[in-house]
């Protein structure tokens, strides 16, 4: 699988692809996307990664990067700032939203306007939180497979 | 006999989804417009996104993406429990 195409390929295309990624993620309450579409291609930028280098080499890097704790803190943020809400209202209300929040709590012009990225309350910090939960979901599904596949043709 | 009944199946799911698509509505006409007014309008007020659609996924419909991600995470727990066989080599 690794052959030279695919590894030049893999070095100049899997950082465009992250930034993408990232940039859909932050970016979800401004321009189309969000924490899911952003995880996905943020996903496939690693999965992109993982086919085009060497067993070993990804076993040994990917045993240092904790996935499932990613996957964890993900929907435990999710879940966090939904509570948030019941500072004195419901499940899921927007409680940073135009409140002087210095972090993605500045205040939306209504109408037409050019889009400010400190904007959008939590609905920008569950973008984040459901970015990582699906970019480590994603990637630990890829990397099994991987895995799975690579010790099953040495096995047999 | 088998190939009869099969046809009768087909000729009858056809007429059903002919009738369904003569039934339609007429594009960008729904029968309530209140709800979508109420987003399009208050979108930038209450929830402070120029996305209307993260607006709704994560802010009105919040719900709906706590179901997803519980999906997604029942989904990669799966293929995890599934595919693991030795407790060193697999890690996730």
């Amino acid at each position: 699988m690794t052959t030279t195409i695919i590894k030049t390929t893999t070095k100049i295309l899997t950082p465009l692809i992250l930034v993408f990624g990232s940039y859909i993620i932050l970016h979800g309450h401004l321009t189309p996307g969000g924490g899911f579409q952003g995880g996905a291609v943020f996903a496939s930028g690693l999965a992109l990664l993982i086919v085009a280098n060497k067993y070993e080499t990804i076993k040994t890097l990917f045993e240092k990067v904790p996935l499932s704790v990613f996957e964890s803190i993900g929907a435990l943020g999710f879940l966090g700032m939904a509570c948030l809400g019941f500072a004195g209202y419901t499940f899921f209300k927007n409680v940073i939203a135009n409140s002087g929040f210095p972090i993605f709590g500045g205040k939306t012009p209504v109408g037409i306007n050019p889009g400010y990225l400190n904007t959008g309350g939590t609905l920008s910090y569950m973008n984040i939180f459901v970015g990582i939960k699906v970019l480590a979901g994603l990637t630990s599904i890829v990397l099994i497979f991987f895995l799975i596949m690579r010790r099953e043709r040495d096995e047999w | 006999m088998r190939t009869s009944l099969g046809l009768l199946a087909f000729i009858g799911f056809t007429l059903f989804l002919l009738a369904a698509m003569i039934s339609l509505r007429p594009f960008g006409e729904p029968p309530h417009r209140e709800m979508d007014d109420w987003f399009i309008t208050h979108a930038q007020i209450e929830a402070s996104a120029n996305n209307v659609v993260t607006s709704i996924v994560f802010d009105y419909r919040g719900f709906d993406t706590l179901g997803e991600a519980t999906v997604l995470f029942t989904a990669v727990s799966g293929v995890l429990m599934v595919l693991r066989r030795h407790k060193k080599e697999v890690k996730g």
